[in-house]
C-alpha cells in the first residue's frame, strides 16, 4: 500500500476538467489499494501536502500550472516523487512555440507557424507584418494562446478581416499568440505509455470526428455525445505506423516521461502534422488517453497503475 | 480501498465501453444540454479572491438573523417535517395574494400553484406546452437560466430584439408573422417587462399593452416572469402584464398571460419559494407536472413563509433591499462612466439587480472573461443570454451581491482590460486608438443612445459554432 497524494483542481480554465480526472484516478487508486489523499490544489496546497505526506503524487492537473513544470518544480524540490513528464518536458510542451521549434528542428512535421508576444504588437507595431505573415500561412489560418490547453480561445480566421478580432481573443488566454497554417484532415490523438521495463510504446490512435461541427471545440471534447471516438482509427497500416512513429518521437524528443498525448492533423495528403504535445492528459470518462489504452487491453486500473509503477521505478533509479 | 467501494464499482470496467453504454442510453433531448467554456469558467468565479460581477446574487446578510433564529424556532415541527400539498400550503397562497395585490393583481388562491423557486414555473410551463421543435419566443438577450430549460426541452427559441423600451413589439409582430407564413405558431412567449434580466430596462407601457392586444388578437399565452419589479429605484412603476389583462378587482381569471413570482429577490432564493398564475386549465396540466417533479416544495420553508409575514411587514425588509441596491446601482453606474473606454455602453436600469455592458464588435467577452479572472474579477458574458450566437460582445453585471467598494474596484478593473483590448486592436489593424475613458457620465435623458443591445445578423444561423 502506497500513500498517494492525487493533485487536481487548480486554478487553471481546466480545473473542473481536472477534478473529474482526478476523481476517476482516486477511484482507481483505492481499487488498487492504495491510501489516496485528494488535494485540490490552491494557496494551501504546500501545508497540504505536508499534512497528507504522500509517498507519491499523482498530478491530475491540466493547463498552466499544473502542465507546465510548476507544480513538478515544487514537488521536485520537496523531494515528492510524481507521476509522469519532469519539469523541462513540461515547460517544453506546454509552450506551445517551444515544443514546434524543438519538432522543426528535429525535422518532425508540424505546421508553419508565426508567434507574437503581445509586447511585438504593442510597442514593435507588429500588426504592419500582418499581411506577411497571412501571405506566409495563407487562409484559413488557425490563432492560439501559446499555453492553453482544451481548445480554449483558438479561433479560425477565413479572412484578414477575422485575424485582429481572433488575435485579441488569443491574447485574453496569454500574452504569447500563435499563427499557424491551417491543415485540413482528420483529427488524431496518439497517446505514448511508458513501460516501466523501458521505453515507451505507441497506444492505438483515437481519431475524433466531431458532430456537426467544423471544430473539436471545448463543448465537444468533454461532452459524451457530443464527437465521435473511434478507436483504433480506420488508417491505412502505413499511415497509422507513420502516425505512432512521429508521435514516438515527439515523445522522446520532448523528454516526456511516463505518458503523453500527441495530438495531431493527418492532412489530405497523408502526412501527419503534429499541433501539440499534452504531458497530462485529461483522464475522464470522455478522455481519449484512456480510451486508446483500453483498446490495447490496458484498462483504467492497469493504465494508473502503470503511471504509478513507472513513477516508482524513476524515483528509486534517481536515489 | 474500503470494501463498499469495491462493490460499487467493479474493479477493470473500461472507459471506452462505459462511454458507448451511456451513450446509447441517453435521451436525445440531453444533446441539446451542453457543457461549455462558460461554465467551466463560472466554476472559477465562485473562487473567494475573485470580485464576482457575475452572479444574479440577492444580498442575503441584510436579512437580520435574530428575526432568521426566532422564526425557525418557532415553526410547527411535525407540519414542517411532513410532506405538503403539491400547489402549496394555503397559508402561503394567502401570502402570495397578498403581494400580488400590493402590485394591483387580483388573484384567488386556487389560481396559483406555489412552486420550488421561479425556475419551476420556467420548467413546468416548458413541459406542459412544450414539444420537441416547438417555438419559444423570448427577449434577444433572455434570463441565461431560461434558456437551458428551453432548450432541455428541445424547444426552438426565437428571440426579439430590445432597446430601452424592452422587447420590440413591431418586431415581435414580424417575426409572428414569419412564423405564421412558415406554418408555425410560438407555444409562448417568455418575457420580463421589469428590470429586466440581463438588460436592466423595462418594457414601456404602451408596448405592454401592444402585447397584451396581441395576445389577445392571436391567442398567445405569454408567460411574465417578475421576480424584479419590487426592487424599484426611480421612476414611476409599471402595471404589469397580468394587471393589464386582468385589472384588479376584476374576479375574472386571465386568458393569455401566464405569471411566475418568486420571494426570491425581495426575502430570500434559499428559501426556494415561487409561484405561478395560470388560466385554470394550463395550471391543471403545471400541477400535475410538478407532482412528478418533486411532489410538493418544502413544507419547511412553507412554515417560515407564514411565519414571516405573520410577524413582520414584509415591505421593511423590501425597504432595506432595495435602499442597499440603489446605493450599488449608483456606485456601479459611476464606476461604469469613470472606468470604461468611450467604446463601450451600457444600461441604466431603474431597479432590479442588472447593468447590460455592449462592448465594440471585435471583443468577445467569453474570452474576455478569461482574461479577466486574472485579474480576479467577473462577469457573465453576453452569449449566455442568447441561443442564437449573439451577445458575443456584452455581459451582464450584477450589483446587488458586492458592496460599493468591491463593485467600483470590479468595474476599474474590467475598465483596464477593455482599454487594453481597444488598444490592443488598434494596435493590430494599424489605427491606433487611445482609450480614452468618457469624461462625463451620460445623462438619464440620453439613455436611448446608450442602451444598445445586440440585432440578429440577417444570415446568421440557429447555432454559431464557438471558435468560428
Amino acid at each position: 500500500m502506497t500513500r498517494v497524494a492525487v493533485l487536481k483542481g487548480g486554478r487553471s480554465l481546466e480545473r473542473q476538467v481536472s477534478l473529474a480526472s482526478g476523481a476517476r484516478v482516486e477511484d482507481a487508486l483505492e481499487r488498487l489499494g492504495n491510501e489516496v489523499v485528494g488535494i485540490d490544489v490552491g494557496g494551501d496546497f504546500l501545508s497540504r501536502l505536508r499534512g497528507a505526506a504522500p509517498e507519491l503524487a499523482f498530478i491530475a492537473l491540466h493547463g498552466p500550472g499544473g502542465e507546465d513544470g510548476t507544480v513538478q518544480e515544487l514537488l521536485e524540490v520537496l523531494e515528492i516523487p510524481y507521476t509522469g513528464s519532469g519539469v523541462s518536458a513540461c515547460a517544453r510542451c506546454s509552450d506551445k512555440v517551444l515544443a514546434k521549434h524543438a519538432l522543426r528542428a528535429a525535422g518532425l512535421p508540424t505546421p508553419d507557424w508565426v508567434a507574437f508576444s503581445e509586447t511585438a504588437f504593442r510597442e514593435l507595431g507588429a500588426g504592419e507584418a500582418l499581411e506577411e505573415i497571412e501571405q506566409r500561412l495563407e487562409f484559413p489560418l488557425v490563432v492560439k494562446p501559446v499555453a492553453q490547453g482544451s481548445a480554449l480561445g483558438i479561433k479560425f480566421a477565413r479572412a484578414p478581416a477575422d485575424v485582429p478580432a481572433a488575435l485579441l481573443a488569443a491574447f485574453s488566454y496569454d500574452r504569447k499568440v500563435l499563427l499557424e497554417r491551417y491543415v485540413d484532415g482528420r483529427e488524431l490523438a496518439v497517446s505514448i505509455l511508458g513501460d516501466p521495463a523501458g521505453g515507451a510504446q505507441a497506444l492505438p490512435i483515437v481519431e475524433a470526428i466531431p458532430r456537426g461541427q467544423d471544430f473539436y471545440d471545448f463543448a465537444a471534447r468533454y461532452d459524451i455525445g457530443r464527437t465521435t471516438f473511434a478507436c483504433p482509427a480506420a488508417l491505412d497500416p502505413p499511415v497509422a505506423a507513420r502516425a505512432q512513429e512521429v508521435a514516438l518521437a515527439a515523445y522522446e524528443l520532448l523528454g516526456c516521461f511516463g505518458f503523453a498525448r500527441i495530438d495531431m492533423m493527418l492532412a489530405t495528403s497523408g502526412e501527419p502534422q503534429i499541433l501539440e504535445i499534452n504531458p497530462i492528459p485529461g483522464l475522464t470518462e470522455t478522455s481519449l488517453l484512456p480510451q486508446a489504452a483500453d483498446a490495447a487491453g490496458i484498462d483504467f486500473d492497469e493504465l494508473v497503475a502503470r503511471i504509478v509503477a513507472l513513477a516508482q521505478v524513476r524515483s528509486l533509479q534517481a536515489s | 480501498m474500503t470494501s463498499s467501494d469495491d462493490e460499487r464499482r467493479p474493479a477493470g470496467r473500461s472507459a471506452a465501453h462505459e462511454l458507448e453504454r451511456y451513450e446509447a442510453l441517453f435521451a436525445t433531448r440531453t444533446g441539446r444540454m451542453r457543457s461549455s467554456v462558460l461554465r467551466e469558467m463560472m466554476a472559477i468565479t465562485e473562487r473567494p479572491e475573485v470580485i464576482s460581477l457575475a452572479g444574479g446574487l440577492p444580498d442575503t446578510s441584510l436579512f437580520e438573523p435574530r428575526l432568521f433564529g426566532s422564526l425557525m424556532g418557532g415553526l410547527p415541527a411535525a407540519q414542517a417535517l411532513q410532506y405538503g400539498p403539491t400547489d402549496g400550503l394555503q397559508a402561503v397562497k394567502e401570502c402570495i395574494v397578498e403581494l400580488m395585490a400590493a402590485e394591483d393583481m387580483s388573484v384567488a388562491a386556487d389560481e396559483l400553484i406555489v412552486t420550488t423557486g421561479g425556475q419551476q414555473a420556467i420548467d413546468l410551463v416548458c413541459k406542459a406546452l412544450i414539444d420537441p421543435g416547438d417555438v419559444v419566443i423570448a427577449e434577444g438577450p433572455t434570463y441565461p437560466g431560461a434558456v437551458p430549460a428551453f432548450c432541455s426541452y428541445e424547444a426552438e427559441l426565437v428571440q426579439i430584439e430590445m432597446d430601452a423600451d424592452g422587447m420590440q413589439i413591431d418586431v415581435l409582430e414580424q417575426t409572428l408573422d414569419d412564423l405564421a407564413a412558415a406554418g408555425r405558431r410560438p407555444k409562448f412567449i417568455y418575457t420580463i417587462p421589469t428590470f429586466q434580466n440581463p438588460a436592466g430596462v423595462s418594457m414601456s407601457l404602451p408596448r405592454r399593452r401592444r402585447l397584451i392586444d396581441l395576445a389577445r388578437e392571436r391567442e398567445l399565452l405569454v408567460l411574465e416572469d417578475n421576480p424584479y419589479s419590487m426592487l424599484r429605484f426611480e421612476g414611476e412603476s409599471l402595471p404589469t402584464l397580468r394587471s393589464l389583462e386582468v385589472p384588479g378587482g376584476s374576479r375574472d381569471g386571465g386568458d393569455f398571460v401566464i405569471y411566475a413570482g418568486t420571494m426570491s429577490k425581495i426575502l430570500s432564493p434559499g428559501i426556494r419559494v415561487g409561484w405561478v398564475v395560470a388560466p385554470r386549465p394550463v395550471l391543471a396540466k403545471l400541477n400535475l407536472g410538478k407532482q412528478s417533479a418533486d411532489l410538493c416544495s418544502s413544507p419547511l420553508t412553507h412554515h417560515f413563509v407564514v411565519a414571516y409575514f405573520a410577524g413582520t411587514d414584509w415591505r421593511d425588509y423590501i425597504e432595506v433591499v432595495r435602499d442597499c441596491y440603489r446605493l450599488r446601482r449608483d456606485a456601479m453606474l459611476d464606476a461604469l462612466a469613470s472606468y470604461l473606454p468611450a467604446e463601450a455602453s451600457w444600461t441604466h436600469p431603474h431597479g432590479g439587480l442588472f447593468v447590460w455592458v455592449t462592448l465594440p464588435e471585435f471583443i468577445d467577452t467569453t474570452d474576455l472573461l478569461a482574461r479577466a479572472l486574472r485579474e480576479n474579477v467577473a462577469f457573465v458574458p453576453g452569449e449566455a443570454a442568447f441561443d442564437d450566437g449573439r451577445g458575443h460582445n456584452s455581459m451582464r453585471l450584477n450589483f446587488s451581491s458586492s458592496t460599493e467598494s468591491q463593485i467600483r474596484e470590479g468595474v476599474k478593473r474590467i475598465g483596464k482590460i477593455i482599454g487594453e483590448q481597444v488598444a490592443l486592436y488598434g494596435s493590430l489593424t494599424g489605427q491606433p486608438r487611445a482609450a480614452v475613458p468618457r469624461t462625463a457620465p451620460v445623462e438619464e435623458g440620453s439613455m436611448a443612445d446608450v442602451v444598445s443591445l445586440p440585432r440578429r445578423p440577417p444570415s446568421a444561423g440557429r447555432r454559431r459554432s464557438r471558435g468560428a
